[in-house]
């Protein structure tokens, strides 16, 4: 048997217990390498459950800098019992099995063609503590004492990181780094080294670690939301605490105390945006944050927002559908959802960001458009994204970049006698002006309603009347194309008549497999789209290629769906890559796909 | 309804109040309601407190959900900004205008179908949160617009006109604001803008939740023998327990009152209420004993009315969460945005 052998490159998974205390100590154990320079992926695989459950973690170590999954595994960390059999399998030929080697196991437990470590934990933590939850959590921090030894990882770099984490419990830091050395001492004594090891390197560079909930709290704080009505759901909930968190950090009145925000724990997450839509037509930014069951609750408010034209800002962290779905698993399934949900004729802006500093951007991004295109604009997240650490280059703000509030009438411009109709097309571009209640005593009042009206929101159920202002709402909309953000080609590096379209967080794992086929001396041109409605280069790209592979993380194809009814192309050419089993997608799934599906395809590219 | 517009043009002595306006000016558009119905007798209520309160116009938003009630708030106070949102939500919408904006007066008008069937969750919730606003239930036991269905206050035993007999309990929205927290309870009828005028300018001047069911027969679909929310049964069981009148701040206060008959309450603006008591024990400021008040006297069949409840000195939404003096909406980009060094320093967080 030879063993896998790889320096700064291979994929650790932590099979845990949901509950154990292993989320911190695994935690650490991805920090610690990418304090080498190191780049890290850590993805957490958790169920929808508090304790109990299987839960896992997977690191991808990748020096080249691949922070998507890759698929398969090198090093298993199985210290979970329920889960043993199926995370065996799952390790790569060649591969290794860490495990807690207390009890004896049956032979048949084992595979032949892995190499297996066993340190006994339990039995070192029973005769080190005589309480039943420190020999839980203790263990855990052996483990990776251990794992650190086996991979050469710093040790000092680990204390360092136990000592910022125990920062103010400062009782907390001896224990942890004994229980640490513990691991370490053992492997030291009874083990010899494996084939897979870190390396010192450079090249984490100044990004920083951050999940993209957070992200996108930090960019609604600097994108002036004062708003926010949320709902508990998995897994946007973090987005809400981590904007309280900032909140309170970055927007308490230095001199009162006060708080620059309001921020209401809702009932559901229909008045999650009822609050929103009344906060936005008073002039404040507000948004609020769900999954998909919580678009579907809001839906008749989104269709209201597209009517009557007030500002929203929804942000969607994906997970499996449809109904309760798997809900703490990742999907990009809410997209036709979002794009065209409500009753009517209605559509939606839609934003992707790929990764955490996306996020932050989209998410400032999202209250200037939701002002300027006075409309519910979509954040448009998912889990893998949202709940997971990610490294991202450093968050930037121009300072004095101002908001954009949109087309806004002021006082001075009603007293200056200004014509001022609620849905009046002044310039052409489908967006009218409004004036925010209280403005002037006599000018610029009107009733906003849900029922169609004229350009000067009186009442009217007259056909012509109500034809053109829908056929305003695409102007509106086509302004829109303009202002999402752009989608991003990036070329292969011969010419060729395969394309493949993709979006959010598949992006790394596409870019890796986009790797991978060149190697194979397949040729892809690669397109990313950021936002609905689509700009003409989505239905350019199209129409320069022969077949167009569009990938996403959803059974149906919905962005295909989306992009063949807005774009107007043949079905035929946009062909599904659809992964939808609520795991991260991978870039061998990509690149297996598109491979196979490329040779199934006799087209002279391919013959060359 | 009526098909005449009402001329722009108004007698020349038409009286104004301080800030200048004539009742004409807290107008509305023409009602589209049914001739009689007890709806646009709470607008022109609603009309004349916010005439008599001087309140400016502009200053006052106007919000409501789906329903015959919810139409009114077309039908009065044309210079304010209204927003006819949607069913059963006008709470959660109002709820969020009161957060961007806590200098305006919010005034949601709503009905029996929008707030106890559909909206029975928002308005708990909006009442629970204590947001300053008056809410206005315009109840009248029926689906007016949908011609004739029972309503969720449609009370057990009573008939529709077309002589279904009801067999659900009622939802008394009195009662439940009462044990949600509103710091203002009043329930009236529109048939008596004496009782309703003082109730709704009490209610402008509280800086709370405060909440008015007003009993608003409908002409059309409920005011038929057998039913408990026509005109004459109301006007038959109508006990009221007291007499508001209300004394805007820095006035003098001359009141005739037999002793021991008048009460007299200072809200937190400065406003006395003074209460004539028509029931001698009733006392409005005792929540437990008006809920149990309430209960003995329904079960008697007896509609009571009047001011139920008042905390003059409430805490409100805003109080809650402390915020900042300054509307939210008009706060700079400055104040809301951390800056790039700011973002610097959390970067070095994250590594």
């Amino acid at each position: 048997m030879s063993s896998v052998a790889r320096v700064n490159d291979f994929v650790v998974k932590f099979a845990n217990v949901n509950g154990s205390g292993s989320a911190s100590a695994n935690g650490l154990f991805a920090k610690s390498i990418l304090r080498m320079g190191v780049p890290v992926a850590a993805r957490n695989i958790f169920p929808s459950n508090i304790q109990g459950l299987p839960t896992w973690f997977e690191v991808r170590i990748s020096e080249s800098g691949h922070l998507g999954r890759r698929g398969g595994v090198d090093l298993m960390v199985a210290m979970n019992p329920q889960t043993w059999d199926k995370d065996l399998a799952e390790i790569e030929p060649g591969g290794y099995l860490f495990y807690d080697s207390t009890k004896p196991l049956p032979h048949e437990k084992f595979r032949d063609d892995i190499k297996v470590v066993g340190v006994p934990l339990t039995a070192m933590c029973n005769a080190a503590y005589s309480d039943p939850r420190q020999r839980q959590l203790f263990k855990n921090i052996i483990y990776v004492g251990a794992l650190s030894a086996l991979l050469d990882i710093d040790m000092a770099v680990i204390e360092q990181l136990v000592g910022e984490q125990f920062k103010g419990k400062d009782r907390l830091i001896a224990p942890n780094i004994e229980a640490l050395h513990m691991g370490r001492d053992y492997v030291a004594q009874n083990l010899k080294a494996i084939g897979l090891r870190v390396r010192r390197a450079d090249k984490v560079g100044d990004r920083i670690f951050v999940e993209g909930n957070a992200a996108a709290a930090l960019g609604a704080v600097f994108g002036g939301a004062t708003v926010c009505a949320w709902y508990p759901i998995t897994p946007s909930t973090s987005l809400a605490e981590a904007f309280t968190g900032y909140c309170e950090q970055f927007r308490t009145d230095p001199e009162t105390g006060k708080a620059r925000y309001a921020i209401i724990q809702a009932e559901d997450e229909i008045a999650s945006i009822g609050i929103v839509i009344g906060a936005a037509w008073n002039g404040a930014r507000a948004f609020t944050c769900t999954s998909g069951p919580g678009v579907s609750l809001m839906t008749e408010f989104v269709g209201l927002s597209y009517f009557a034209e007030v500002p929203a800002v929804i942000f969607d962290v994906q997970r499996g559908g449809p109904s309760t779905g798997m809900p703490t698993r990742t999907q990009q399934a809410d997209i036709l959802a979002a794009a065209y949900a409500a009753h009517g004729d209605t559509k939606h802006p839609l934003l992707f960001p790929a990764e955490p500093g996306e996020c932050f951007e989209m998410a400032a991004l999202a209250f200037d458009l939701a002002d300027r295109l006075q409309t519910t604009i979509f954040v448009m997240l998912d889990l893998d994204i949202g709940m997971n650490e990610w490294l991202t280059k450093p968050f930037e703000w121009e300072d004095g970049r101002r908001i954009d509030r949109g087309k806004v009438m002021t006082y001075d411009d009603l007293e200056a006698g200004k014509d001022f109709g609620r849905y009046l097309d002044v310039d052409g571009d489908g967006i009218p002006y409004r004036t925010y209640p209280g403005t002037h005593p006599d000018r610029g009042g009107y009733f906003t309603r849900g029922t169609s009206r004229n350009p000067y929101a009186r009442y009217s159920e007259e056909g012509a009347v109500y034809v053109d202002n829908m056929q305003r709402l695409l102007r509106k909309f086509e302004t829109a194309k303009s202002l999402v953000p752009a989608p991003m080609r990036q070329d292969a590096s011969r010419a060729t008549k395969s394309g493949v379209i993709y979006f959010g967080s598949t992006t790394p794992a596409l870019s890796e497999a986009l790797e991978m086929l060149e190697a194979q001396g397949r040729h892809v041109n690669a397109l990313r789209v950021r936002g609905f409605p689509f700009a003409d280069a989505v239905g350019d790209f199209i129409a320069e290629h022969d077949q167009v592979f569009v990938v996403e993380q959803n059974r149906d194809g919905q962005l295909r769906t989306l992009i063949m009814n807005e774009v107007g192309v043949d079905p035929a050419k946009l062909v599904p890559v659809n992964h939808y089993d609520g795991t991260p997608i991978t870039a061998r799934f990509i690149a297996g796909e598109i491979a196979a599906k490329l040779a199934a395809r006799p087209i002279a590219e391919a013959a060359e | 309804m009526t098909y005449i517009a009402k001329p722009r043009m108004h007698h020349p002595k038409l009286a104004s109040n301080s800030l200048g306006f004539t009742r004409r000016d807290y107008e509305g558009a023409v009602s589209t309601l049914c001739a009689g119905c007890g709806h646009d007798s709470i607008s022109a209520s609603i009309i004349r407190a916010c005439y008599e309160l001087e309140l400016p116009p502009h200053r006052i938003a106007k919000l409501s959900g789906i329903g015959c009630s919810s139409k009114t708030p077309d039908y009065f106070l044309g210079n304010s900004h209204g927003f006819n949102t949607v069913h059963g939500r006008m709470p959660s919408v109002l709820t969020g205008a009161n957060l961007a904006n806590k200098e305006l007066i919010y005034l949601g008008v709503s009905g029996d179908g929008d707030s106890a069937s559909i909206g029975l969750g928002q308005f708990a919730h909006c009442i629970r949160r204590g947001v300053n606003m008056v809410y206005i239930v315009e109840n009248n036991g029926v689906y007016g617009l949908t011609k004739g269905q029972f309503s969720a206050t449609s009370d057990y035993g009573s008939k529709s006109k077309r002589g279904v007999v009801n067999h659900d309990s009622a939802v008394d929205l009195v009662s439940l604001a009462l044990q949600l927290g509103a710091s203002f309870v009043a329930r009236s009828f529109s048939g008596d803008k004496r009782q309703l005028t003082p109730l709704i300018k009490a209610a402008l001047s509280h800086n709370g939740a405060a909440f008015i069911d007003c009993i608003s027969p409908c002409v059309q679909f409920n005011n038929h023998v057998g039913s408990t929310k026509s005109f004459d049964y109301v006007r038959e069981h109508n006990e009221a327990v007291n007499r508001l009148d209300i004394i805007p701040p820095r006035a003098p206060i001359t009141i005739d009152h037999a002793p021991g008959t008048l009460e007299m309450v200072t809200q937190h603006d400065g406003s006395v209420l003074a209460l004539r008591k028509l029931d001698a024990q009733y006392d409005p400021s005792d929540r437990a004993a008006a809920l149990a008040f309430l209960q003995q006297r329904q079960a008697l069949g007896e509609v009571v009315t009047g001011l139920l409840f008042v905390d003059p000195t409430p805490k409100d939404l805003h109080d809650h969460l402390d915020t900042v003096a300054r509307p939210l909406n008009a706060l700079t980009d400055a104040e809301l945005t951390p800056g790039a060094a700011a973002l610097a320093e959390l970067n070095a967080s994250l590594r």
